[in-house]
């Protein structure tokens, strides 16, 4: 079943068609309404009228981040104010923060490309949605909201927070669908168990879509068993648009992103070259319909790649990969690219090895030394030396064979690895001649 | 069975010193102590008086500590004393994995082993063997 079925089935010619068209109206409408793509493309040496093919897109600079702060707060907007709808922003916790605006028309579109998600968990305007994503400048909460009135669902927007009532509405008002962070998912089921339900059966809940925040693929099993639900993976970002850009169907093999509103690539984090579908690197977003804050070349910082083959659920749409990581996050061990969520989804793996870990690369000579320290679990039985080494052994190669690096392991004591309240610090590169 | 404090140790400075400082504080006095040695890290075996007491103490002083069963058995001070057991042990196809042994007084010394079977130590008293109760060993706290 599709929301829009035209749309997410076009055939891939067709919708190459359209993606030029729209992207050709879109870069246009950029240069001649937003001084900044003006001067970027001067800089560049290119104009709107080179974009004859999709590949040509290459030679367009790109947008980061910071350009988006810099623009603050209104120096991306393609519109006059008067046909503003709505204002989103990004927290700025890491700096200034960053404002997107909306029109009429890309809010609708925003709810559209939501909606497509609805039905991949087997939504229709049958069902009743809980919105337990944060209402506010935050995209989740509204985001989701305009999702399930364009299919036309009974919305509960209860936001986040207030655990037990959210729990109760879930099972009093028959929600079907839930949207929210992952992390938040499990802490409404583990809390239903508590209060003496089994959600898998007493709740009529059968689809989550869930995004805004990493989620292993074990915490995911946890979900879909706990709630007895098929999970949506949602992908999106403030400054693209918000939840939706992709989304996951019940193929469960990767994101659809919708292509109709959005053209992807992914690139080399280092050379900024354009890489075939299949490799992983950095994913960059241009927007094809978006009126108000028209993005060329947006630089995600997200780590994935793209997945061209044909999708099960018949969906046209190329798919990306789960995001690995952030860009910023990548490390570059003997010229392989290697994430910390690669190594932590190893260690979930092994229940013996508690969470905390840290990683000390170092060098001696040509060659880059990683040493990684695990503590195990309290009730760990580490009498036996033997079965420490054999642990050790075992996690060494998952390691190598997930990573193509050999790791050393260190089994540590439980004060070794800094405990820190907010962000961890897993990382101690201690390479000569690649500190920043 | 009896209980031994199973401590684990980096290899780095002062960590043995530290973790025997722990225990100490708490008043507790250690009889015997055993190290197992690896490349980067060790196993320190422990006989003490309140061996309950001293993981909690060694848990607060941030070690990862733990009780292990293991067996005793009283033998005679003489040649021959631990030969005889382990033959009994190797005649009812009960693997060792690992051991150590000391000397009580002149008349008996006391084997410790981590077999792979508890259930030896009853027909070990039938033999003729005497294991160890914990009460002989250190207070049952």
């Amino acid at each position: 079943m599709y929301f829009q079925p035209d749309i997410e089935t076009m055939p891939a010619e067709q919708l190459r068609q359209l993606q030029l068209e729209r992207m050709q109206w879109s870069v246009q409408h950029a240069y001649d309404n937003v001084e900044f793509y003006r001067s970027s493309f001067k800089e560049a040496g290119v104009e709107p009228g080179d974009l004859k093919s999709l590949d040509d897109l290459a030679s367009f600079p790109f947008v980061v981040k910071q350009d988006m702060r810099d623009a603050y707060p209104f120096g991306l907007f393609a519109v006059p104010q008067k046909d503003v709808a709505r204002i989103h922003a990004s927290s700025g916790t890491t700096g200034q923060a960053t404002v997107v605006g909306h029109t009429a028309s890309d809010l609708k579109n925003w709810g559209d490309c939501f909606a497509r998600g609805i039905y991949m968990v087997g939504g229709s305007a049958e069902s009743t949605i809980q919105v337990s994503y944060g209402y506010g400048l935050f995209t989740g909460g509204l985001g989701a909201h305009a999702g399930g009135e364009a299919v036309g669902c009974s919305v509960i927007p209860t936001s986040s927070g207030n655990t037990k009532r959210q729990i109760q509405m879930m099972k009093d008002l028959g929600t079907d669908i839930l949207a929210c962070t992952p992390s938040y998912a499990l802490l409404i089921a583990d809390t239903a168990i508590e209060m003496g339900f089994d959600p898998a059966k007493d709740f009529k809940v059968s689809g989550v879509i869930l995004g805004a925040e990493p989620a292993s693929e074990s915490m995911r099993q946890d979900i879909r068993e706990k709630l007895g639900v098929q999970y949506c993976d949602v992908y999106g970002l403030s400054e693209v648009m918000g939840p939706g850009v992709a989304m996951e169907c019940a193929a469960a093999n990767g994101l659809h992103v919708a292509e109709d509103q959005f053209f992807a690539e992914i690139v080399d984090p280092d050379t900024l070259k354009p890489l075939p579908d299949g490799e992983w690197g950095e994913l960059v977003f241009t927007t094809l319909t978006r009126e108000c804050c028209p993005l060329v070349r947006y630089r995600t910082r997200d780590v994935t790649r793209i997945i061209a083959e044909e999708c099960s659920c018949g969906r046209t749409h190329r798919k990306i990969d789960r995001i690995v990581g952030r860009t910023d996050d990548m490390l570059i061990i003997r010229g392989v690219n290697v994430f910390p969520s690669q190594i932590e989804q190893v260690i979930v793996g092994f229940p013996e090895i508690a969470a905390q870990y840290q990683i000390i690369l170092t060098n001696k000579g040509p060659l880059d030394r990683v040493e990684l320290q695990v503590e195990t679990v309290p009730d760990y039985p580490f009498d036996e030396i033997r079965k420490l080494e054999e642990l050790k052994a075992r996690l060494a190669g998952e390691l190598k064979s997930n990573l193509q690096i050999a790791v050393d392991i260190k089994i540590v004591e439980p004060k070794t690895i800094e405990r820190s309240e907010g962000k961890a610090k897993r990382i101690v590169d201690l390479r000569e001649g690649t500190q920043a | 069975m009896i209980s031994q404090l199973t401590v684990f140790l980096e290899n780095e400075k002062g960590r043995l010193a530290s973790a025997c400082r722990a225990i100490a504080d708490s008043g507790i006095n250690m009889s015997a102590l055993f190290l197992a040695d690896t490349a980067d890290f060790g196993v320190a075996r422990i006989f003490c008086d309140t061996p309950e007491a001293a993981v909690e103490a060694l848990r607060d002083a941030g070690y990862r500590a733990t009780l292990t069963p293991v067996l005793g058995v009283r033998v005679p001070n003489r040649p021959g004393g631990l030969a005889d057991l382990l033959e009994f042990f190797n005649e009812h196809d009960v693997n060792i994995e690992y051991g150590y042994c000391f000397s009580v007084n002149q008349e008996y010394a006391i084997d410790v082993l981590k077999v792979s079977d508890h259930s030896i130590e009853d027909a070990l008293e039938d033999a003729g063997f005497t294991p160890v109760a914990p009460e002989e060993i250190y207070h049952v706290d």
